[in-house]
């Protein structure tokens, strides 16, 4: 026991009572009024700016709305475009090329992406790779989409001798990996050295913990990241036009052309005819009511399982 | 069953700072021993060289002979395999965030690649019942996440997690110094009862702790052990001037 120190704590603390001088009680009227107009006014710039974020979202659905629904009917989900002066047709063949080149892209991009962002969190710390992955990450996430199409035409479409939804998918999967990469570092950034060092401390080896505990911990997330990349590409045009090409027929074969969404309502809005200008309007609309419903199922299913905790 | 600790001249870096210099003591097999001294005098960087912790951090080293038993942990296991046989907590309580009460304290077994459900659930348990924290959450075993809990249940659940895995040796770096006073006796309760099976070693800044659970204590200051004894000669009879000093609370 040390009584001495134990006795000076109890006369600090019960030696006499709190001294609050009059100073601090003169000023606290302005100091309320003062910070009653600051945290209302910064409460409202922060209203305004997310009425402004959610508005052009809002905006551009409602149009798309206007403009495409009253021309949805079961043919536009059913029917391969018409030719030209006849009536009808729809933009199956072009959603379900869009799902099959997002499939792919997705397949090759996320874990390419996810690996190399653990790369850079868990093992290229400090490193002259892991900055060299970084640098090349950040500026392929700046080079403009349609250098990524010529890119890719002169690399995969020139040496096959034809355009391919392969070809597309891979345009795409290299435009989503710095997204995922980057998201997937800062994210692993944010679990608690302290969650490592409870399993490093189990025995548990180095790729485990990452596997197991780092990237689950970060799971959420990460898989925000790879929905941002995933709607990002879903609307692209420019890489496909050199690789997926297009096509007006039904294919499902990666090796031949393939109809998307982005691209039939490219070709159909610079077309001179009013039936086609409505059918881009409507393609456009089921774009961004697909891409909606694809990430929020994709968060649903994902945040299944994992307990959140109260903290 | 619990496992004696020799330790030959450890030494320890932090970069260039000599943070541990050559420290030599024998730490008893199913005792409790505690470690206290100031803040940054080298006491955390011990333990956290009996279960090789120490070299997770990148410009961290360190020399000498630390035998468990007969194992040197330096020369004859790996970093791995030697923290399978020591048990660690820390000082704040940190429990797999995303991992159900249950998974936490199974994650040793199964992260190592342990599946056999009924072991696991028997393992889960035991541990949980050791750990005093059985009763509190045997109802939300797989519906609460550890995080979800209060911090001195946290801690708790971190013992069990430690538990779990059987370990020969338990290290607990300052465990009660993040939590209320009821909580620090539950623990304290704990180390009491735990001591009889595993070997304890539990660094403390709060030195009627090391006075009630310890019957060896370590006085480090500066990087040195000052003086290793039985705890009632350190607190009554304490041979080293500093460790007067410090026990009678004159500085640090």
């Amino acid at each position: 026991m040390i009584e001495g120190v134990e006795q000076t704590k109890l006369d600090m603390m019960g030696g006499g009572p709190l001294k609050v001088g009059p100073e601090p009680l003169r000023s606290s009227k302005f100091n309320y009024h003062h910070r009653f107009i600051t945290d209302h006014l910064v409460s409202g710039l922060a209203i305004l700016s997310t009425i402004l974020v959610i508005a052009p979202l809002v905006a551009i659905l409602v149009y798309l709305i206007f403009k495409g629904a009253s021309s949805l009917n079961l043919a536009f989900f059913t029917k391969i475009p018409a030719p030209v002066g006849e009536e009808g047709g729809g933009m199956a063949n072009s959603i379900v090329g869009s799902g099959i080149i997002l499939m792919l892209a997705s397949a090759m991009g996320v874990p390419v992406g996810i690996a190399a962002g653990v790369y850079l969190a868990e093992y290229g710390r400090g490193r002259m790779l892991g900055n060299l992955v970084r640098f090349t990450a950040d500026v392929l996430n700046g080079v403009p989409s349609i250098v990524m199409g010529i890119a890719i035409y002169s690399l995969i479409v020139v040496r096959q001798g034809h355009f391919s939804a392969f070809a597309g998918g891979v345009a795409l999967a290299i435009m989503m990996i710095p997204t995922v990469t980057r998201t997937t570092e800062e994210m692993l950034m944010t679990v608690p050295h302290a969650v490592r060092e409870a399993a490093f401390a189990l025995g548990v080896p180095k790729w485990r913990t990452v596997m197991s505990v780092s990237l689950r911990t970060a799971s959420p997330g990460i898989i925000t990241g790879c929905m941002l990349a995933f709607a990002r590409v879903a609307g692209e045009t420019a890489p496909l036009l050199f690789t997926a090409f297009g096509n007006q027929f039904w294919s499902s074969d990666l090796n031949q052309p393939i109809g998307a969404l982005p691209l039939q309502i490219f070709v159909y809005a610079i077309s001179p005819y009013d039936e086609w200008h409505r059918l881009a309007w409507a393609g456009a609309l089921v774009l961004i009511v697909l891409i909606m419903v694809s990430v929020t199922l994709v968060r649903v299913v994902a945040s299944r399982g994992i307990l959140k905790g109260n903290q | 069953m619990g496992v004696g600790i020799q330790v030959e001249n450890l030494n320890a870096w932090y970069g260039s700072t000599h943070t541990l210099q050559d420290i030599n003591l024998h730490i008893p097999a199913n005792h409790a021993t505690a470690l206290i001294g100031p803040s940054g005098c080298g006491k955390s960087t011990f333990v956290r060289c009996l279960n090789r912790m120490h070299e997770t951090n990148p410009i961290a080293r360190a020399t000498g002979v630390v035998k468990m038993g007969d194992l040197d942990i330096y020369k004859d296991v790996t970093p791995v395999e030697i923290r399978r046989r020591v048990g660690m907590v820390f000082q704040r309580p940190n429990p797999f965030p995303t991992m159900s009460i249950y998974d936490n304290v199974a994650s040793g077994l199964k992260l190592n690649g342990f599946r056999n459900r009924r072991v696991l659930d028997e393992v889960v348990e035991r541990s949980l019942v050791n750990a005093a924290l059985w009763d509190e959450v045997k109802n939300d075993l797989k519906k609460k996440s550890g995080a979800s809990l209060s911090g001195g249940q946290q801690q708790r659940l971190c013992i069990a997690r430690a538990l779990a895995v059987d370990p020969e040796v338990l290290l607990m770096d300052e465990p009660a110094s993040a939590l209320d006073p009821i909580s620090t006796s539950k623990i304290e309760d704990l180390i009491f009862q735990l001591k009889s099976q595993y070997t304890i070693v539990i660094v403390t800044h709060n030195m009627q702790q090391a006075a009630r659970v310890a019957e060896k204590t370590g006085f480090f200051l500066n990087g040195k052990l000052v003086e290793f004894d039985q705890t009632h000669k350190i607190f009554t009879n304490p041979q080293d001037k500093r460790t007067e000093d410090y026990i009678t609370g004159r500085f640090g």
